[in-house]
Order: structure tokens, then sequence, then C-alpha cells
């Protein structure tokens, strides 16, 4: 995975003023905060609000409303496995036990190392073939324990 | 040159497609073969994928569940001509799964390289524009209303009303929005389509622009679809390059173009308003309504807004007629839905058919049944917020009016179907958990009901319920359907009343074995 760079005002700047032509460009730009620097760090609240014209507090409210929006840089992987519906009828809810157990981490929990971040999601649209996750961005499928735990294993690398 | 389809489509990718495709290319070039590799979406049939084909003089044919170890003896066997191998499916539109449907909006799906203009010209592509150019806005949301498509996101509402609306609503800036926020547990009809066949929702969206004179489109979807997200992209990159957005589209004068916006894990994005207000860069918070979308949307301008099924399907209303997308279907249910058929079922995948089939041919008859091999007990449809429906309602015809009067809803078309080992108790206190999770927060029966509720079936489940605890529960449950200013919060008691409803032995165990011990 890509290592995100250092929080710099400036080139942080720059993401928000190339995003400016845009209507509504709020979500664009904290995206590619994030993209940047692998996270909204609380600096950058001021800094959005500032260039978008609105209030510190609006921003914030922005920022900490959607899931997504880190507000520390994740883990070097990241694993998003599937909670929802259709993986639960499918087992999901052991998978969700044994990526927990073998990672000795809670949901949104980042190992001490920063190795992995294990994050829960509502749906990957795999619903046929579950129980899924997404590891580093790539799909994964019909998930039983054994596939955890070479997942577990391949990212402890 | 031989052409092989694997789709690219992220099931498929999951199941393996990328290493397959890798592989019979390694293959072909160390054997010396000429062939080309069309990277396609997915036909559906997620159950058979990675689902590969070979373009022969007589048709496709197919390859089911091909492993990357599998595709030297594919070659051995000559599957470049159609040879016979243990994975074969023969002659893909003739094998019974996919022969029994009636695909209109997917109808290119699977079939064609995703972001080939040429593929999509071939397979009818720009057709539905150019007839409605020809017929002037008018008449082409006269064919729209004839069509008597309803929102396939979910209410139902009828499409040509909506664009009507907006159509004669008086404004010097109008949006069209697509709905690809697409959240619901047990649907991928979105992302196949984004994946699969993304020119038919560019194709939709300017129709739908053209129809009501807006000059703006936006595509709202999902952070948790990335491959949707880069196909989209580029498709919409293609279509520009090549004039079918911009100033003048296709050389009629009218200018449109497109923009795909990502969302940031919000469920309660995909209820319209709060889309709206995610898209202007605020938190997605829901807007009390009126004023309605089509007189005050984004930014205040008139807006349609639909589910991307909706637009998707617009190319073959106006290339086809409208009659002819309205003869499929029953009653007031026109036309085809595509089906998603998902969770713990042995055939799932994607199915359109015509409205009228029932609940139970469907799971049974096109899905096989479990995957597990256990009884069906339960088949929640309509995603988190959708009714779990009992094997006795299986008769349920599939259209909107008949799932209504069953206490359901069809939603986005998906059904999660689940054996004998769910436990109906954990599902309805999972729904408010989810709920508790996703709600905006503006409106106190979702902000507080789904926390309380929640509570409340934690203490059911620890068998500390008694009757009040039930009488509760069930007038929470009116309060927020009553009172929700959203379908989040006044959807949230169809799981649950339907699970307390159709399977009260689950809520009702754990109190008298508590008593017992």
């Amino acid at each position: 995975m890509n290592q995100p760079t250092p929080w710099d005002a400036d080139r942080a700047r720059e993401i928000v003023d190339a995003h400016l032509g845009l209507e509504g460009p709020a979500l664009p730009i904290l995206h590619a905060l994030q993209e940047e620097f692998g996270c909204v760090p609380e600096a950058a609240v001021p800094l959005v609000a500032e260039r978008l014209n609105v209030s510190r507090a609006e921003m914030h409210g922005v920022v900490t409303f959607y899931h997504d929006f880190r507000r520390t840089p994740a883990g070097r992987h990241v694993i998003k496995v599937c909670r929802a519906e259709a993986c639960r009828a499918r087992g999901g809810r052991d998978v969700e036990a044994a990526f927990r157990r073998l990672l000795g981490l809670n949901w949104h929990g980042t190992s001490a190392d920063g190795r992995v971040t294990l994050e829960p999601v509502f749906c990957l649209g795999l619903c046929a073939t579950g129980p899924a996750a997404l590891v580093d961005g790539e799909p994964v499928a019909r998930l039983d324990e054994a596939a955890v735990a070479a997942i577990v294993e391949e990212v402890a690398r | 040159m031989i052409r092989v389809f694997v789709p690219r489509d992220v099931a498929a990718i999951a199941a393996g497609a990328n290493r397959v495709a890798e592989m019979i290319g390694r293959e072909a070039a160390k054997r010396g073969l000429a062939i080309e590799i069309v990277r396609t979406g997915s036909r559906g049939a997620f159950f058979m994928e990675p689902l590969i084909e070979v373009e022969t003089p007589t048709g496709r044919i197919g390859y089911r569940e091909i492993t990357p170890a599998e595709v030297a003896s594919l070659f051995d066997a000559g599957f470049l001509v159609g040879g016979d191998h243990p994975s074969s499916i023969g002659k893909t539109e003739e094998h019974p799964w996919f022969a029994g449907q009636t695909r209109l909006t997917f109808a290119r799906c699977g079939l064609v390289d995703p972001l080939s203009l040429d593929d999509y010209a071939a397979h009818g592509g720009w057709k539905g524009l150019a007839r409605a150019i020809r017929l002037g806005a008018t008449d082409t949301l006269e064919e729209v209303s004839l069509s008597g498509l309803r929102g396939r996101g979910g209410a139902g509402f009828p499409t040509g009303v909506k664009w009507k609306a907006v159509a004669h609503a008086g404004a010097a800036r109008k949006y069209v929005i697509c709905n690809a926020d697409e959240g619901d547990s047990g649907t991928f009809a979105d992302r196949m389509i984004m994946e699969g066949d993304p020119f038919s929702l560019i194709e939709g969206m300017i129709i739908a622009g053209f129809a009501v004179r807006a000059s703006k489109g936006y595509v709202y979807s999902r952070s948790e679809y990335p491959h949707a997200n880069a196909t989209f992209a580029k498709a919409i990159e293609i279509a520009r390059a090549a004039g079918h957005l911009g100033r003048d589209v296709d050389g009629s004068g009218f200018a449109f173009d497109l923009e795909l916006r990502i969302g940031a894990g919000a469920y309660v994005c995909g209820e319209e308003t709060a889309l709206m207000e995610s898209l202007e860069g605020k938190r997605g918070i829901v807007r009390a309504k009126p004023p309605l979308p089509a007189l005050a949307g984004l930014f205040g301008a008139p807006t349609v807004i639909n589910n991307l099924l909706s637009l998707a399907t617009m190319p073959f209303i106006l290339a086809e007629g409208a009659k002819t997308y309205a003869d499929f279907g029953m009653g007031r249910s026109r036309g085809t839905m595509p089906i998603q058929i998902a969770g713990n079922v042995k055939n799932g995948g994607l199915w359109e058919t015509a409205f009228g089939v029932t609940l139970g041919e469907i799971v049974s008859g096109v899905g096989g049944g479990s995957a597990s091999g256990r009884p069906v007990r339960a088949a929640q449809c309509g995603g988190p917020l959708g009714a779990y429906f009992p094997t006795s309602l299986f008769d349920t015809p599939y259209d909107y009016e008949s799932f209504a009067a069953a206490g359901g809803l069809i939603g986005h078309g998906g059904i999660t179907v689940f054996d004998d080992t769910v436990d109906m108790a954990e599902q309805a206190r999972f729904a408010f958990e989810f709920a508790a999770a996703e709600s905006c927060g503006k409106c106190t029966p979702c902000r507080i009901g789904s926390v309380r509720g929640r509570e409340l079936v934690e203490t059911i489940l620890a068998g500390r319920a008694d009757e009040a605890t039930f009488e509760t529960l069930t007038d929470l449950c009116e309060t927020m359907k009553y009172g929700s200013l959203c379908a989040l919060g006044g959807f949230i008691p169809f799981p649950v009343m339907s699970s307390l409803t159709h399977f009260p032995e689950d809520f009702r165990r754990a109190a008298p074995r508590r008593a017992a011990e």
C-alpha cells in the first residue's frame, strides 16, 4: 500500500484549490486529502473551512458525519469485512468473529505495530457469494475461517 | 481471431477471474494460438463465476467456475471451438438459468466489453437517445409516462410524473441525479451496470437531461464500490471524447455533461434528500418534504433524481417504444425487474424477469433453495429495511402491490435467503443496530427509536422480557413507522415486525427457558 505523506499545509491548500471549480466540492476535497495524507487530520478542518467559506464547526460536522473519513491514518493493510444481512446469511458472523479473534482487534481498530486496520462495512455488492471482504481494496468472497486465517497470515508478513 | 470472454465484474474477480484471464493468455501464447481476451461485465450468474465464454459460429459456449489450474485442461479439450469439458454449460443462452429470463435493462451486461463504444453501438446502444432527440422533449416525456416505469429504487413512484414536474418547472438551471448509492444488502444491480454496461446509464441520463432540459448530471456512487467507480469514470471520459457528452450532444445542439461523485460510507445518503445534501458538501441529513426535489432539489434547482436502474432502462424504452416495455409485467407493475437473489442460496445472482413470478419460484426455482442444503426459513426482500417473508408467504407474486398487501416491499429488488439456522430475534436486533449506526439524527423517532429498539430486543434475547416489553416494542415500531422523516426510520419496523409476526417462537424462546432454569 502507498504510504501516506505527512501533513503539509501548503500541499493541502493546493489540493483544496484544485477542487474549487466543482459545485459542492467538500466531499471530493476530503477524499483527496485522505488519499494524500491517509486521513483528514484536525489541522485540515480550519483550512478547508476557510477556503470554502464555511465555519469550522460546519466543516467539523461534515468530516465527522461520514464513516469513511479517518482522523488518524489507517494501518498499512486495511481489511473491510462485510457485516450486512446477505453475508450473515452465509456464515458471516463466524467470519467476523474469526477476523477479530485472529487479528486481536475490534472494529475500527489498528494493530499496535500499525500493520493492519479492521473496518466493518455494510455491503460490498458481493451478496450472492458472501461472506465477503475487501483486503487492501481487492475483493475476496466465499470466506470461511480457513480463508480468514490465510488472509491474516498474509497481512502479517 | 477467436474471442474469449472473461468477466471483470468484482464478483468474478473475487472468484479468481483475473488469474484465470492471465492464465488463458499465458496458455494461448505457449501454444502459439492467437486469441483475443475480452473482459466483460458479469452475466449475473454469480454461482457460476468465473464463467468464461468462447465465441463460436453457433453462439457463445460457457464454461463455469473455472480455476486457474483448470485452464490448461480447457485448451486440451478444445474449448476454443466449443469443445466438451466437465465445466461446459453448452450454449450459455440456452442454459435454463439464462433462457428463463427477460433481459431488457441487462440485455448487454456480461456480453460486451463495457468500455467499448463499438460494442455498445453494435448491441443497440444510442438508439434510444437518437429517437428521443427525433421525438423532442415533450414526446419523450410522453413515452416515459406510457412505459409505466416506476422508480426502481424502492418507492415505486411513476418516473414519468416525476420527469414532467421537473420539465414544467421554470428554471434556468436543472439537474439530473442518478442515485447509485446502492447500500442495501442483497443488491448489486447498480454495481453490475456501472461495471458491465456503463454507457446505458450514461445514455439514460442524457435522455433524462434532454427530456427535462437539464444540462448537468451527477452520479452519486459508493466508496464501497471502487471497481465500479473506476470503470464508470473511464466510461464518462470515453463518452465525452466521442461527443456523446458536452456542449453539443451527438450534434443535436443539446448541452449535457456528467460527473461521478463518491459518497463516504453513509447509508442514509441513499435517501434522495440526504444524497443531495451530501452532493452539496454537507452532512447527509434528510430534508423535510415538501418542497419536492422536482421543484427545489440540488442547490435549490429543479432536479430529477432517479435510481440507477430506472435511468439505465431508458435507452430500451426509448429505442423499442413505451408499449413494448409496458407489455411486460402485471397490474400496475409494468416492465421487468432485475431481481437480485442473494444470501444463503444455491444459485445466487441477478435474474431479470417481468413482474408476476412468485417469491417461491424465485427462491426455490431459480435460486435452487439454500446453499447450505438446509431448509429455507425466510427471505428478506428489499434490503435491510425490507420485511422477512416466511415460506408460507412464498406464493406472493413479485409486484409492487402484492408485496405491499403481504406487508412487505420490493425495494431495489434484493432477496436475501436464510436457512433454518437463522435466529430471527437476532435479525431484528441487528436491524435496530444498523439503524442506530446509520441514522442521520435529524428526527427523534429514528435517532432515539433505533437505540431504544435495540435495547428492547436485547432484553428479549437475554430472556428478561415480559408482556410490557413486547407492547413497547410494537408501539415503538408504530411511532417510527409513522413519525420518521424518511424511509430509514420509517421502514425499520418492516424487518422487526415481520420477524416478530411470522417467527414469534424466536422471540418467546428465551423467556420460558430462563424461567425453567
